[in-house]
């Protein structure tokens, strides 16, 4: 289904990604995890073509993404949505709005100026919006919702697209531990009930182990992991971050359930 | 379907107030698009008519007047060379005026800025009456006060300058104090903590954050400048401008001098457009490492 290979991305003399290969062959929930500046971001904005490839190519159902251009490439962008860690919808436009936003690709620009969507379309985008649980605030201006509400509202406009590949940067990064939950449960259900493929940059690895089929590591630009949750040890994860031994897993948690009390260190 | 009358409103609910709601956003969009294209389009007739000449029967002539000048310096291209050296003095002379009035300006209206923002300004009580005097000194057109200062002084470059940088002085104003405004004011607290004086907690305080923006600014006013001070060289303020009206209206005859003018202006103003384009960009996205 989506072939990524050899795919590099440079920035001047810096290296982002190094030469990443990785194959889906069906439709699955991936998380990708790695320090910051591993990599990770710019490997599904170069998915999602918001950035070009420096080499390599990505293929998707046999067809070479990376050489699109234009409509095709817009086409393309539709077919594979991106969800952002500060899910950059437009503040000032309503709920509905926002969500309707994901069917740009196929309406002609004057349209969209004087905002004719269809009612069909408009229906269908507060079924969506009732689907994530938010239909309550449709009407409202994006900006007046909460940080996981609108993390939900971009989910929406990403459902709009009807799209094969989900791509979403760091979705939770920006959210308290309860709204994390609501949104990592909403992207594995779009996963499990549409059959879509979800791709999910993740900073914490006990997220990566609940919701993900399969974990991709990535270092320095490289792709140093690619298995199954169980694979993924803690030894395992001390090579991908480039930790020590006093790398732990609970300090980085946003599960609520390991938030107990430990025993305090004493201050050096 | 569940109770309507109490706690959350059914998707079939909000899918209907939802329409009515595109719904009266339409037919107000719709009427006030009725609206502005009636009114620009009995605006145009009123202009119209009261035009001396009529817009349809005039507009196929506007290139008239270019295909002469351009016809006669195409007859005398020879002389082109010859004419750019002589009016170069005269077009140094009125980007003398333009740096000149924008330095003067730009220095002025760092303090009309600094004292008419709230949270930096020593006088708070005087914050309307500095914010008064930029409004004057942006209000009045510069050639005004450039026809009043000849009038006093003369004809001369002084006269252009002090007229131009007073106009600056008042538009850069404007534009620091909404610079200042987005500035933090907790750098300048705590140098109001260690005992700092007013100007020096403005020195090291607000300046060094608010620099790139002024300099941006201040170079977009050159632009602008340039400009003016070419247009009041035809109330004899002298530069470039200057010659301009006299190789005009003489008529036929001096139009390759005219050609000549224009295309000194013309690159002038395209070279310091391009540099800078350059500087304020390298200024706020930093130099290319």
């Amino acid at each position: 289904m989506l072939r990524i290979k050899q795919l590099t991305k440079r920035f001047g003399k810096n290296i982002a990604v190094d030469a990443a290969t990785l194959e889906v062959d069906k439709p699955c929930m991936i998380g990708i995890i790695g320090r910051s500046g591993a990599g990770k971001s710019t490997l599904l904005r170069m998915l999602n073509q918001l950035e070009d490839a420096t080499e390599g190519s990505i293929t998707f159902d046999g067809r070479d993404v990376t050489a699109l251009k234009g409509n095709d490439k817009r086409a393309w962008q539709a077919e594979c949505a991106m969800i952002f860690q500060q899910f950059n919808l437009v503040p000032r436009l309503d709920v509905v709005s926002n969500v309707l936003h994901g069917t740009l690709n196929r309406r002609s620009t004057l349209s969209t100026m004087f905002n004719l969507f269809p009612m069909a379309d408009i229906h269908k985008a507060i079924d969506i919006l009732d689907r994530l649980g938010i239909a309550e605030h449709a009407p409202k201006r994006a900006e007046a919702l909460s940080g996981g509400q609108q993390q939900r509202v971009a989910i929406a406009r990403a459902l709009m697209q009807d799209p094969k590949i989900i791509l979403a940067d760091e979705p939770i990064a920006s959210l308290d531990p309860m709204n994390a939950q609501v949104v990592m449960q909403a992207l594995r259900r779009i996963h499990e009930e549409d059959g879509r493929t979800v791709i999910a940059n993740l900073h914490t690895l006990d997220t990566a182990r609940r919701y993900c089929d399969r974990v991709v590591g990535m270092r320095d630009g490289r792709i140093v992991f690619d298995g199954l949750p169980e694979q993924l040890t803690t030894g395992v994860a001390r090579e991908i971050y480039g930790a020590g031994a006093d790398f732990s897993e609970a300090a980085t948690s946003t599960e609520i359930e390991t938030l107990e009390p430990r025993p305090v260190k004493e201050a050096v | 379907m569940t109770d309507l009358s109490a706690g959350s409103p059914s998707v079939a609910e909000i899918r209907d107030d939802y329409a009515a709601q595109v719904q009266r956003k339409r037919v107000y969009g719709g009427i006030l698009l009725i609206l502005f294209v009636s009114l620009m389009a009995a605006g145009f007739r009123t202009a119209d008519a009261r035009n001396a000449g009529s817009f349809t029967d005039g507009w196929h002539r506007i290139l008239d007047y270019p295909t002469e000048v351009l016809s006669e310096a195409w007859e005398k291209v020879a002389l082109l060379p010859a004419h750019l050296v002589h009016f170069m003095p005269a077009l140094i002379e009125t980007l003398n005026i333009a740096a000149a009035s924008t330095l003067i300006g730009a220095v002025v209206g760092t303090f009309l800025s600094l004292l008419a923002t709230r949270g930096m300004a020593p006088w708070p009580a005087l914050i309307p009456l500095f914010r008064r005097i930029s409004d004057i000194c942006r209000a009045v057109p510069e050639i005004v006060i450039a026809l009043v200062l000849i009038f006093v002084l003369g004809g001369g470059p002084v006269p252009a300058m002090i007229a131009i940088a007073i106009h600056t002085a008042g538009a850069l104003g404007k534009l620091f104090s909404e610079v200042n405004e987005n500035a933090s004011l907790k750098p300048v607290e705590g140098l109001h903590s260690v005992g700092a004086s007013w100007a020096q907690r403005m020195y090291l305080g607000v300046i060094p954050q608010v620099g790139p923006n002024y300099v941006s600014y201040a170079l977009l006013r050159f632009e602008i400048n340039i400009r003016a001070s070419a247009i009041l060289g035809f109330v004899g303020a002298g530069g470039i401008g200057y010659e301009l009206r006299n190789s005009m209206s003489w008529g036929q005859g001096k139009y390759d001098e005219a050609a000549a003018i224009f295309i000194l202006l013309f690159v002038t103003i395209v070279l310091v457009d391009q540099l800078s384009g350059v500087l304020r960009n390298r200024l706020t996205h930093g130099a290319a490492k």
